[in-house]
C-alpha cells in the first residue's frame, strides 16, 4: 500500500519548510517514490511498463498514456482547455481583433452585455465605449506577457542556483538559503511598491521585480532536491567515474528534480498573475493605454453600480485562469508521482477506494 | 529557550540591517534623492536649500552615517504631505493594519484546523473534494476583485454592509476580513488536509484507534499536534503576506492603515513616510518569523533539543 503524500499542500509547504522543519519534505517524497515503484506497476496493468523515470515519460506510448489519464481526470481535463484557450487568445488574439481595444465609441458608452450588438457587443462596452471583449483579450496578452517571462526567469535562475546551491553544499549552500530567506522574508508586492516609487512602472520593470521576488521559492525547492539527491548511489557513481559536477547535475539530477520545479512554477504562475494585476489594480503596475485584467477591474470600479460588466468579466477571467492553473499543477504533481501516478487511471468514484486512511482503519 | 530566542534574534539581525542598507541604496541608485524626497513641482532654490538641510551634500558614507544613527532614534524625516514626523503617522497607522491581521489569521487558523481535519479524516470522500475544490478557488480568487464584489453584492445591491469606512459597528468588520481571509484559508485547509492524511495514516494512529479513541480524540489529541508543524510555518508565510492583502484592502475600503499610507505615500511621492513604513513592516515581519519559530519549539520537542545551547 503506498503511502499518502499531501499533494498540493506539500508543494505551498515547501516553500516554507526550511530552517527549523525537522522532517524534510524532499527527503520524504523520494523515499516513498522509491517504495512505491513496484506497486504502481501491479496497480497498473494498462500501460505502465514499469519505466518510470521522468525521461521514460517523453517516449510515445506513455505519451499516450499521459493523455488518456488527463482525460479520467474531468477537473483536470477542463482546467487544461480553459489555460490552452487563454493561451491562444494571448498569442492570436490581437491579430483578430485589430485595434477595436483601444477604438472609442463615445455614442455607444456603456452598452450592457448583449447578444444583438454582434461579437464585440457580447460583453457590452466601457465608458469610453470601448469593446470589453476586445480589451478582454488584449489584456489577455499583456497579462501573460509579464506572467510568462516572470515564471520562466525565475525558474531558470532559481532552480540553477538551488541545485548548484545543494549539490555542493557548505558554505555556498548557506550563503544562497540567507539570500532567499532575506528575499522571501518579504512580502513580494512590498518589494514591488518600492521598486516601483524609485524605478518608473512599466512592463519590463514589473518582470524583473517578479523574478527576483520570485526566485527564492524555487531555489529553495531545487536546494532540497539535490541536496537530498547528491549522496544518492547513481551519483557516486557519476563522480567515481570523474563526471564533471556540471555535467552531474544537469544528467543526473535535474531530471529528477524537474517535475517538483514544473509544479511549483505553475502553482507559482497564479501567484505572479495575482501580483501583477494587484499591482495594475492599485496604479502602480501596467499603465494605460496598455491595458491588463487588474488594469481593467481598476478603471471599471467607479462605473460599479451602473456598468457590473466592466469590474466582473476581468475578474472571472483572472480566477478562471489561475483556478486552471492550480488544478493542472496539483494534478501534474500527481502524475509525475510515480507513487501516486496509479490513482489517475482509476475511475475518480473508485479512487476513495484505496484512501490514504486504509478502509480498515475507519470506524 | 532563552539561547534559543538569543540565536534566532542574532540571526535576523542580519537580513534586517541589509533591509535599512537596501532602502537606503535604493532612495540614491537613481541619482539624486532630492528627486525623490521633494515633489515634482519643487524649484531650483528649494531643491538646494532641501539638500543642504538633509546632509545630501556630503559624501556618501557620512550620508549612509547620519542615516543609521537617525534610523536608531527612529527619526525617518517629517512628511512632506502633511509635515508629520513620518515615525508619527506611521505608529498612528500601524495598530489598525495589526488588529485586521490578527483578526484575519485568528479566523484562518482556526476554520482551516477544523475543514482540513475533516477533510483529511476520509481522503477523497465528498467532503473533502469540495474542501479541496473550494479551497482551491479561495486561494486564486484577485482579493481586489473579490472585495469589489462583496462592496458591489453586500453594499450596493443588499446594503446590508457598509462600503467603506471605519465608523460604525461590528458590520465594518465583515468585507475587509472576509477579503483578507480567503487566500490564507485557502492555502491553510490545503496544508492542514495535506499534514493530517500524513499523520493519519501513522502508526500511533493506528495504535490509538486499537485501543479504542474516539475519532474526535484520535484527530484533536494524536494526529493534529504531529501536523500542525508544517501548518505553522505556512501560517507564519502567509502572515506575512498578509501585508499584500492589506494595502488592497486598506485602499478598497478606506482603513487609514499601513498599506494605505504606503499606497498614498507612493501615488504623493511622500518618500520619507515610505521608508518608515517599510522599515517598520520589516521589523514586525521579522518579529513575526521569531514567534513562528518560538511556537515550533514549543509544540515540537525535536526543534527546541536541535538547537545547540
Amino acid at each position: 500500500m503506498p503511502r499518502e503524500e499531501p499533494t498540493t499542500a506539500d508543494t505551498t509547504a515547501g516553500a516554507g519548510a526550511d530552517t527549523t522543519t525537522v522532517g524534510t519534505t524532499a527527503a520524504d517524497t523520494r523515499d516513498t517514490t522509491a517504495a512505491g515503484a513496484p506497486d504502481t506497476t501491479a496497480a497498473d496493468t494498462a500501460a505502465d511498463t514499469g519505466a518510470d523515470t521522468p525521461a521514460g515519460a517523453a517516449s510515445s506510448p506513455h505519451r499516450a498514456n499521459w493523455w488518456r489519464m488527463l482525460g479520467r481526470d474531468r477537473a483536470a481535463a477542463v482546467a487544461a482547455v480553459v489555460l490552452s484557450l487563454v493561451v491562444l487568445v494571448a498569442l492570436f488574439g490581437r491579430l483578430v481583433i485589430g485595434d477595436r481595444a483601444q477604438r472609442q465609441d463615445l455614442d455607444s458608452s456603456l452598452r450592457p452585455p448583449s447578444l444583438g450588438d454582434g461579437v464585440y457587443g457580447l460583453f457590452g462596452t466601457d465608458v469610453l465605449g470601448r469593446s470589453v471583449l476586445a480589451r478582454l483579450i488584449d489584456a489577455a496578452a499583456t497579462t501573460l506577457s509579464v506572467a510568462v517571462p516572470a515564471v520562466l526567469c525565475s525558474l531558470l535562475i532559481g532552480s540553477a542556483l538551488g541545485l548548484w546551491a545543494g549539490y555542493h553544499g557548505g558554505r555556498r549552500e548557506s550563503l544562497a538559503m540567507r539570500v532567499a530567506d532575506v528575499i522571501l522574508s518579504f512580502p513580494s508586492l512590498l518589494i514591488a511598491v518600492v521598486v516601483l516609487y524609485v524605478f518608473s512602472p512599466s512592463a519590463l520593470n514589473l518582470v524583473l521585480i517578479l523574478a527576483v521576488a520570485r526566485i527564492p521559492v524555487y531555489l529553495r525547492t531545487a536546494r532540497a532536491e539535490a541536496a537530498e539527491l547528491r549522496s544518492r548511489l547513481f551519483v557516486d557513481a557519476a563522480r567515481t567515474f570523474g563526471t564533471p559536477s556540471r555535467s552531474i547535475i544537469y544528467r543526473h539530477i535535474l531530471p529528477i528534480a524537474l517535475p517538483t520545479l514544473l509544479t511549483v512554477a505553475a502553482l507559482d504562475f497564479c501567484f505572479v498573475m495575482l501580483t501583477e494585476s494587484s499591482l495594475s489594480f492599485l496604479g502602480i503596475g501596467i499603465q494605460p493605454p496598455d491595458v491588463s485584467w487588474g488594469l481593467m477591474v481598476a478603471q471599471g470600479r467607479q462605473y460599479l453600480q451602473t456598468a457590473w460588466w466592466i469590474t466582473v468579466l476581468p475578474g472571472l477571467a483572472i480566477v478562471f485562469t489561475t483556478v486552471s492553473a492550480t488544478v493542472l499543477a496539483a494534478w501534474v504533481r500527481m502524475a509525475t508521482d510515480p507513487a501516486q501516478r496509479w490513482r489517475l487511471t482509476l475511475p475518480t468514484k473508485r479512487r476513495g477506494a484505496s484512501a490514504a486512511v486504509p478502509p480498515e482503519l475507519i470506524p | 529557550m532563552i539561547p534559543f530566542l538569543r540565536k534566532r534574534m542574532i540571526s535576523s539581525a542580519i537580513p534586517l540591517f541589509c533591509v535599512v542598507l537596501g532602502v537606503f541604496f535604493l532612495a540614491r541608485m537613481t541619482g539624486n534623492p532630492v528627486d525623490l524626497y521633494l515633489p515634482l513641482s519643487a524649484t531650483a532654490e528649494q531643491r538646494a536649500e532641501f539638500s543642504a538641510a538633509q546632509g545630501f551634500d556630503l559624501s556618501i558614507p557620512a550620508q549612509l552615517w547620519n542615516y543609521l544613527v537617525d534610523a536608531a532614534h527612529l527619526d525617518f524625516g517629517t512628511s512632506l504631505r502633511t509635515g508629520q514626523p513620518a515615525t508619527e503617522m506611521v505608529l498612528d497607522a500601524f495598530p489598525v493594519t495589526l488588529q485586521l491581521a490578527g483578526v484575519t489569521m485568528l479566523l484562518a487558523i482556526t476554520g482551516a484546523l477544523l475543514v482540513g481535519s475533516l477533510a483529511a479524516y476520509r481522503p477523497n470522500s465528498l467532503v473533502d473534494r469540495i474542501a479541496s475544490l473550494l479551497s482551491m478557488t479561495a486561494a486564486s480568487i484577485p482579493d481586489f476583485w473579490f472585495a469589489i464584489m462583496g462592496v458591489l453584492v453586500f453594499g450596493v445591491s443588499l446594503g446590508w454592509l457598509p462600503t467603506s469606512g471605519t465608523l460604525g459597528g461590528p458590520e465594518i468588520w465583515v468585507l475587509p476580513v472576509a477579503t483578507l481571509l480567503i487566500r490564507p484559508f485557502g492555502v491553510l485547509v490545503q496544508v492542514v488536509r495535506g499534514s493530517m492524511v500524513t499523520a493519519l495514516s501513522a502508526p500511533y494512529v493506528k495504535i490509538a484507534r486499537s485501543k479504542g479513541a474516539t475519532p474526535r480524540r484520535v484527530i484533536f489529541g494524536h494526529a493534529l499536534r504531529n501536523a500542525v508543524t508544517p501548518v505553522l510555518t505556512v501560517a507564519g508565510d502567509l502572515a506575512v503576506g498578509l501585508v499584500n492583502g492589506a494595502v488592497i484592502v486598506e485602499t478598497i475600503f478606506g482603513w487609514p492603515g499601513i498599506g494605505k499610507l504606503m499606497i498614498d505615500s507612493i501615488l504623493q511621492r511622500d518618500f520619507a513616510v515610505l521608508q518608515a513604513a517599510v522599515l517598520l513592516t520589516a521589523v514586525t515581519i521579522f518579529a513575526l518569523n521569531i514567534l513562528v519559530d518560538v511556537c515550533h519549539a514549543l509544540t515540537d520537542p525535536r526543534v527546541r533539543l536541535a538547537v545547540p545551547a
